[in-house]
């Protein structure tokens, strides 16, 4: 392997690695603050109980989260070191408002945990509003730094030098909003849909009627709603995004759709994987006109292929499987999440057939798919430059050489780090059942949140 | 010209709240390891509640430092980023364990020793790889051509002057934590382990001034050009000696209303303005190199307009921020209820 190949794998082992934990980080206190809502509308203790076994579930995952995510800060810069140049003098502001963000994050989550029994109960909502808006702005913050890649602004270069810099021209380019909203739309429904897994597993545990089973089919509603809601914004979102890189980014497009001639009443190519040689999709399905009617919401736009551009600046093709199966998980979760709600508000049904309580118990893991698949095919599908048609990922790579033995390392801290937080999840929640949360929340005066820690 | 100096002085203010904030976290982290065993003391719990509310927050610090770095000198970060590789591969692998390690130490119970104790002694090699960072920018390591940059880590691992910041870094970590969690500890009123942290002080502290005067003996003779620079400011260097003693004699003085010997909060101010003092004369030493003869803060500077756009960020945010950071400090350095949790439900936890 090169070294570059071993820079790009190892990066992208380190983001893989530390986006299961952000996205979890983002969606849960969102979730904990919905629970924390719900109670304070209904009065029904067990909603408390949620916030605090999914406090100390976050608590866990941020022990994973912050080291990963200074990881992926600092190595932005000692892998990077020729991109970090260019952003450090044309888009630092996203980083530096993101360390603020951090900030708020960890001032009141220390506040919601520690605090928590002595605070009053609306300084507790408050903190964790203030939580869940840290964590949001940081996602929303460093994917700015990501679609800044895709459509930079806010400078020029002459002669090999960056002049007329504009911050704020770079900090608000093109692919912002639409950016930005898919993953934070994508982190909410991410976090829901994890709930939805725990759930819907330890109801199929539990027996049917009982108080645990009850406990934990208002978890399972609660993330139906908010998971189905998320997911179709996140489609609607991704449909955006998709007619963004059909403007600012075709090449991308074309390699995500696997297609090779520029055309108007181009078809959507589902499912398969794009053979070079052949340059057709295998094993897809083909409907008629879509891709030109998604790209610019008429069926005569001319989408471009991938022979418009020089071969040696296409992105990979395998690029297609990813974004179908990214696609994928997020119409079978609005399809289950929606179903789920039917079923139960117009059905007036308590109980859902058994196949998709497990699809529910694999709608968790399935969302974390997709946010891989997603950002796989969103930093891959950018190849070969690391800002667009400006910086080439080979001039942004470290001039060290040597770095498998790196790879290695990180690699076996990593799957350290993962070992533990399973067990250490599995080994809280065994010890520290619901019935213990709700014994303890029945009865005044005993401490709740900072109990048991 | 004067933008770039009102960079660094920012920078370098970065380095100085993180270097004290780490100081304090990761002997923290050392200490709640080191007494472990000793539960009447009470030691080890003192650590951790001081530990468990504001890990996040000091790591926060690191993360702010290294995009200050690169916001305000993109070139010095380009550098850095490239002869850093190793050493600060190895600072953020030990950082991750060790604060994985530290949160799944208080939630699992049954194995929180031996959790611990991998937290604690990652934890207190970080402070003496982080401090070699200044070594390495003297330049001695560094090839810098054309078209590569490097770091000779064989000579910077066989030089007197490495070992000397290493030593510093980890005696002084341990002996300003153990000053701040004797000032913790009396304010939570828990005597004996107060007793503990001000001997461990009292043995640390002139550890740590040797190791000091080891680092300028072998900067005379290995980095000539700062050694000449820091010696223009004697009367600074006396003035950090002076604090010093201060901060000694403070944890002998009586302290009012009890019988108990020492007032560790005026020691703890002493020393943090002795390493206030040091750090500048240092920091002054340092300029105008980032690293030592090739980038200085001139070139590395980052683009005027950017700069203009970080630098308002940087008052909003402190505006926003600052109750944040005073509502956190009352809830967790001054709050009875919390300090004294222990002696208030009657049982030590
Ligand atoms: C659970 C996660 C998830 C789900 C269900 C979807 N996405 Fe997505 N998608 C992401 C999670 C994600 C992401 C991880 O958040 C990405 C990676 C980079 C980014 O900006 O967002 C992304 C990127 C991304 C991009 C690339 C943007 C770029 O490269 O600049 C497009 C075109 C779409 N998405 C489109 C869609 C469509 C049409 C979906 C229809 C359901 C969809 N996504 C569902
Ligand atoms: C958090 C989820 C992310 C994941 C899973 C991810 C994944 C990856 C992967 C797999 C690569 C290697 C691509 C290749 O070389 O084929 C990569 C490269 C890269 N990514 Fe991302 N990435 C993520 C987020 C980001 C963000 C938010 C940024 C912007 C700050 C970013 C910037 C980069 C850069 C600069 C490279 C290296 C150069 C390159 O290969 O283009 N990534 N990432
Ligand atoms: C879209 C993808 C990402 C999301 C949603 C995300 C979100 C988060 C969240 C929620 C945290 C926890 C913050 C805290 O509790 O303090 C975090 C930590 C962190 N992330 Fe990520 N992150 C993403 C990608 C990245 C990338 C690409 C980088 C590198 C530039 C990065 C750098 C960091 C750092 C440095 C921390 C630690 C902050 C601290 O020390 O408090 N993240 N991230």
């Amino acid at each position: 392997m090169s070294d570059l190949l071993i820079a790009r794998s190892l990066f992208g082992t380190t983001m893989g690695f530390h986006i299961i934990f952000a996205t979890i980080g983002v969606g849960l206190p969102f979730m904990m603050l919905m629970a924390e809502l719900r109670y304070q509308k209904t009065k029904d203790i067990e909603y408390v109980v949620m916030a605090k076994r999914w406090t100390k579930a976050f608590g866990v995952l941020l022990g994973v989260g912050i080291p990963t995510g200074t990881i992926a800060g600092t190595q932005l810069s000692l892998l990077w070191p020729g991109f970090m140049e260019v952003i450090g003098k044309v888009m630092a502001l996203p980083f530096q408002i993101e360390i603020y963000a951090f900030f708020i994050e960890a001032l009141f989550m220390s506040i919601y945990v520690y605090a928590a029994e002595r605070i009053a109960p609306w300084m507790r909502v408050a903190s964790l509003t203030f939580v869940a808006i840290g964590a949001l702005s940081s996602a929303v913050l460093i994917t700015n730094v990501h679609a800044f890649e895709g459509t930079p602004t806010g400078f020029r270069i002459v002669n090999g030098k960056i002049t007329d810099v504009d911050p704020w021209a770079a900090f608000f380019n093109p692919s912002f909003f639409v950016t930005a909203g898919h993953v934070a739309l994508s982190a909410y429904m991410t976090g829901a849909f994890i709930v939805t897994t725990v759930s819907a597993y330890k109801m199929l545990k539990a027996e049917t009627g009982s108080r645990i089973y009850r406990f934990h089919q208002k978890a399972l509603m609660l993330s139906l709603v908010i998971g189905g809601i998320f997911s179709l914004l996140t489609a609607l979102n991704g449909h955006e995004s998709a007619q963004y890189l059909h403007k600012y980014q075709p090449e991308k497009l074309a390699a995500a759709e696997g297609l090779f001639e520029t055309q108007s009443y181009a078809p959507l190519t589902i499912g398969g994987y794009t053979d070079r040689d052949t340059e057709s999709v295998k094993w897809g399905i083909e409907v008629p006109w879509a891709l030109s009617f998604l790209s610019g919401n008429r069926f005569d736009t001319v989408v471009k292929g991938l022979h418009e551009f020089p071969e040696e600046e296409w992105p990979p093709l395998f690029i297609h499987t990813l974004f179908n199966a990214m696609v994928g998980v997020g119409s079978l979760l609005i399809l289950i999440s929606f179903l789920g709600l039917f079923i139960r508000k117009f059905l007036n049904k308590d109980k859902f057939p058994m196949w998709l309580m497990w699809l529910y118990v694999v709608s968790g893991p399935l969302a974390v798919l997709g946010i891989e698949f997603g950002w796989i095919f969103a930093c891959t599908g950018r190849q070969p430059w690391t800002i667009y048609r400006t910086l080439s990922t080979e001039d942004s790579v470290t001039t060290a050489a040597n770095l498998g033995i790196l790879f290695i390392l990180f690699a076996i801290v990593y799957v350290i780090l993962a070992v533990a937080v399973l067990f250490v999840l599995r080994y809280y929640f065994k010890k520290n059942t619901v019935m213990d949360d709700l014994n303890r929340a029945e009865q005044k005066g005993v401490p709740l949140f900072s109990s048991n820690s | 010209m004067l933008d770039a100096y009102l960079a660094v002085t920012i920078l370098w203010g970065f380095v100085f709240i993180y270097a004290v904030m780490a100081t304090m976290d990761f002997g923290a982290g050392f200490w709640s390891m080191f007494y472990i065993n000793r539960k009447k003391t009470g030691a080890t719990n003192i650590a951790n509640r001081y530990l468990s509310p504001t890990w996040e927050v000091t790591n926060t610090f690191i993360v702010a430092l290294v995009v200050a770095v690169y916001s305000l000198f993109p070139k010095g970060a380009y550098t850095l980023g490239t002869i850093l590789l190793i050493p600060g591969s190895l600072i953020l692998l030990l950082l991750a364990i060790r604060s994985a390690f530290l949160v799944f130490s208080n939630i699992v119970q049954e194995y929180r020793k031996p959790l611990t104790i991998i937290s604690g002694i990652s934890g207190i090699i970080i402070p003496g790889l982080l401090i070699s960072v200044l070594p390495i920018t003297h330049g001695n390591f560094v090839q810098i051509t054309e078209t590569k940059q490097t770091l000779d880590l064989a000579g910077l691992f066989t030089s007197p002057n490495e070992y000397a910041f290493f030593g510093f870094a980890i005696t002084s970590t341990l002996f300003l934590s153990s000053l701040l969690l004797a000032d913790y500890s009396k304010a939570s009123a828990e005597y004996e382990a107060y007793r503990v942290y001000r001997r461990d002080a009292l043995w640390i502290g002139p550890i740590s001034l040797v190791m000091a005067f080891f680092i300028m003996f072998t900067l005379k003779t290995e980095d000539a050009w700062i050694y000449k620079k820091m010696i223009d400011d004697l009367p600074l260097l006396f003035l950090s000696l002076a604090l010093f003693v201060l901060g000694g004699i403070g944890l002998f003085l009586p302290s009012p209303g009890i019988s108990i010997k020492g007032r560790p909060r005026l020691s703890v101010i002493a020393i943090t303005a002795q390493y206030l003092a040091a750090s500048y004369v240092y920091g002054k030493a340092h300029l105008p190199y980032i690293v030592y003869p090739e980038v200085t803060i001139h070139d590395a500077f980052t683009d005027p307009n950017s700069f203009r756009a970080i630098f308002i960020t940087y008052i909003v945010a402190f505006a926003i921020l600052f109750p944040g950071f005073v509502y956190f400090w009352s809830l967790f350095m001054n709050d009875k209820r919390y300090l004294r949790q222990g002696k208030l439900s009657g049982s030590k936890k």
